[in-house]
């Protein structure tokens, strides 16, 4: 557990972009690569490939794992980002924030941990956003097919639903209930060739955690089960917090709860589409624990044992704590065995003093976390 | 008293050192800056210089960058090209007897002959580091897992030396015996090669990006601690079971540069926070050269002679330090 202090502000800002071949993350890139956006980005890609563009900040890095320790997925980092940041770091004036395109079938945790284990990256640059581009069309036959489409998911924190146009809307139903099921966290867009104002995907300020009130479904309306979707409504409106820990495919069975909402045009919630099929006994889930103010005594250890014995089994965890006596909030974040926290902000006077926590896994057992959770509750 | 020489380098300093006393600073946009009275820059690559490195005579300076092309540069002279590779980014170089170079990105490595031939060594895993070897042209390449040693005119597989985890800067001691690669985890390794006895220099808190041989190789002078670590490579077994010494102690900054004196023993401490001491082996007494700040100390050498040490930061802070 690191509590030190942040690195300087001049941390670059890094945005992992995944997705498989075809789902348009080339489009995507070569957007963010000839746009006038005001914005100088060093792009690492996978293979330069489609990307046509000749750019001195477009770099092509061969995926290179690097085990630390005991060869243990958690301490596995990317000896190739960790090589080629440091060398943009010497012409460090030649752009502002990083774009790292992975393939579909890369696993993610290493990307992510490079930038929490490595020091040099860690001083040099910040995750900002694990932004995944979904092919509407393919993905539900990625997810059949392979754990990697899944933890892709499990890791984003802005998803690109893209190609929507190819599928007819019950299909997109579908689709968009079988990603909120692996991850309800993420920010979701509905795009036709990645046709998206890039200011949704880039220096999102995701992983650091801001945001996690908007992320999240019901922080702001708990216990309020009446309120009006806006046109960009993508609230989950099947999950209750009460609920998780359950199944996903029990979602369809809330919905007599949500019924006196109105939906907006662009609302994308679960309307009770049947996805039981999709409900794989290993597959992805996630749980959202929420309490008042915690005892750091009691949560610090708690979190420690959580993500050294269950680690491997976490993509992320993020959360916001309130601890007792404590005028600021502690921001927490995770992946796999790797946790980070650090003093965020002063709690606002009509801010609740609340601490909430979301794990994102597999195999976890959410009763157990809950319980365990519940225990670290300040006296 | 030292008297301190700054010059407006203004960008990350990737090498500072002296070409036949003339001192010059390679920098992170992709020139090179010759101060002889006045400064002069040389532009010398497109995109940014990654790596340079003095050719075993001091007559030239060798450099690297994002637009794959490896030069040669005399002071006041035009640079030449010595080889391309399109659109790799050439990060690690090494200068060898008889002007040959070796060069590398990603998995590959290659050797230029001083007649332009060229020769290709292949890996399988990422190549941190090239060094040659003292005697004989011989290539040794840090690897992950290890290093590969190859004879660059035999056509014959490489001498491997194993050890897990990822190996990046390499060097041999001066007398041939040793071989020490710095790693991606906070350590150092060392092989004997007349038995492949491995060495584990482990202990420091962060990563050991900078290392030094003393005058006659008696000492490896190492960075990543709160002081300059050296270790003691004379005697019948080198390091093994010995402690090293620790010059330069500080409580509040790490060493992020060593640059040891080409005469006596005494060793260029640059730090995190900026400062650079001098520091005496025999007794530890210790020289402010420059007071913190404008970022860590990336590059230092002394000149021939020992009086002069060049320096530059991270931040694009540089200059000379003369003693006399």
């Amino acid at each position: 557990m690191s509590q030190a202090p942040e690195a300087a502000q001049d941390q670059i800002p890094v945005t992992v972009l995944t997705g498989y071949l075809g789902s348009g993350k080339t489009t995507l890139l070569n957007r963010i690569l000839t746009e006038n956006h005001g914005q100088k980005y060093a792009v690492i890609v996978n293979e330069f490939g489609e990307v046509g563009i000749d750019n001195d900040l477009l770099v092509e890095s061969d995926e290179e794992i690097f085990e630390m320790n005991n060869g243990c997925i958690c301490c596995t980092v990317r000896g190739d980002l960790i090589r080629t940041v440091q060398n943009l770091m010497k012409r460090r004036k030649a752009f502002d924030a990083i774009i790292v395109e992975t393939t579909g079938v890369a696993d993610p945790a290493p990307v992510a941990q490079t930038f929490f284990m490595d020091d040099d990256v860690r001083a040099a640059a910040k995750l900002d956003a694990v932004v995944a581009v979904v092919d509407a069309r393919h993905v539900l036959q990625r997810l059949e097919d392979t754990e990697e489409a899944e933890d892709q998911i499990a890791f984003a924190d802005v998803i690109l639903l893209n190609k929507t146009d190819l599928v007819s809307a019950e299909e997109l139903a579908t689709v968009e209930a079988r990603i909120r099921a692996i991850n309800p966290y993420a920010v979701r867009h509905k795009t036709e060739r990645c046709a998206i104002d890039l200011k949704n995907v880039l220096d999102r300020g995701a992983f650091d955690l801001d945001r996690i009130l908007s992320l999240d479904p019901h922080f702001l309306e708990h216990g309020h089960h009446e309120h009006e979707c806006g046109p960009d409504c993508d609230h989950d409106h099947g999950h209750h917090h009460h609920h998780h820990g359950h199944d996903h495919d029990h979602d369809h069975g809330h919905h007599h709860h949500d019924h006196d909402h109105e939906c907006g045009p662009d609302c994308d919630h679960d309307h009770g589409h049947d996805h039981h099929h999709h409900a794989d006994p290993h597959s992805v889930r996630s749980v959202s624990l929420r309490q008042g103010d915690l005892d750091p005594n009691m949560f610090f250890p708690w979190i420690n044992q959580v993500t050294q014995i269950q680690g491997p089994n976490i993509l992320r965890l993020k959360g916001i704590l309130a601890f007792k006596g404590d005028p600021q909030r502690y921001v927490i974040q995770g992946v796999h065995m790797i946790v980070e926290g650090n003093h965020q902000r002063d709690w606002k006077a009509d801010e609740p003093r609340e601490s909430r926590l979301v794990f994102i896994g597999r195999d976890l057992d959410f009763d157990a976390l809950r319980d365990s959770f519940n225990a670290c509750v300040a006296e | 008293m030292p008297t301190l020489a700054p010059v407006a380098a203004g960008e990350f300093v990737v090498r500072a050192g002296f070409l036949k006393d003339i001192p010059y600073f390679a920098l992170g946009d992709g020139s090179v800056c010759f101060v002889e009275g006045g400064e002069t820059r040389v532009p010398l690559h497109k995109g940014g210089l990654l790596a340079a490195t003095e050719t075993l005579d001091g007559s030239a300076l060798i450099t690297s960058g994002d637009d794959g092309r490896i030069l040669r540069l005399r002071h006041g002279e035009e640079p030449e090209l010595l080889a391309e590779r399109p659109r790799k980014w050439i990060d690690r170089i090494a200068a060898g007897p008889d002007g040959a170079i070796a060069f590398a990105s990603g998995r590959t490595a290659w050797v230029r002959q001083k007649d332009g031939t060229e020769k290709e060594f292949a890996h399988d895993r990422a190549i941190g580091g090239l060094t040659f070897a003292p005697k004989g042209l011989k290539l040794a390449v840090s690897r992950y897992d290890g290093v590969s040693i190859w004879f660059v005119n035999a056509a014959t597989t490489p001498t491997e030396l194993e050890w897990k985890g990822a190996h990046f800067g390499i060097s041999y001691s001066a007398d041939g015996k040793y071989l020490v690669t710095t790693m991606q985890e906070n350590a150092l390794h060392g092989w004997r090669l007349s038995d492949s006895q491995d060495m584990r220099m482990s202990g420091y808190p962060a990563k050991v990006k900078s290392f030094s041989w003393s005058v006659k190789g008696r000492y490896l002078a190492t960075s990543g601690a709160n002081a300059a670590i050296c270790w003691p490579f004379f005697g019948k077994t080198g390091p093994m079971g010995q402690t090293p010494l620790q010059l330069g102690t500080r409580g509040d900054s790490l060493v992020a540069c060593v640059a040891c004196h080409p005469k006596e023993d005494v060793v260029a401490v640059g730090y995190q926070d900026g400062m650079i001491m001098m520091c005496r082996f025999e007794d530890n007494a210790e020289v402010l050269l420059r007071r913190p700040g404008e970022g860590a100390i990336s590059s230092m050498a002394w000149d021939g002679a020992g009086l002069r040490l060049a320096f530059g930061t991270e931040e694009g802070a540089a200059g000379t330090i003369s003693l006399t």
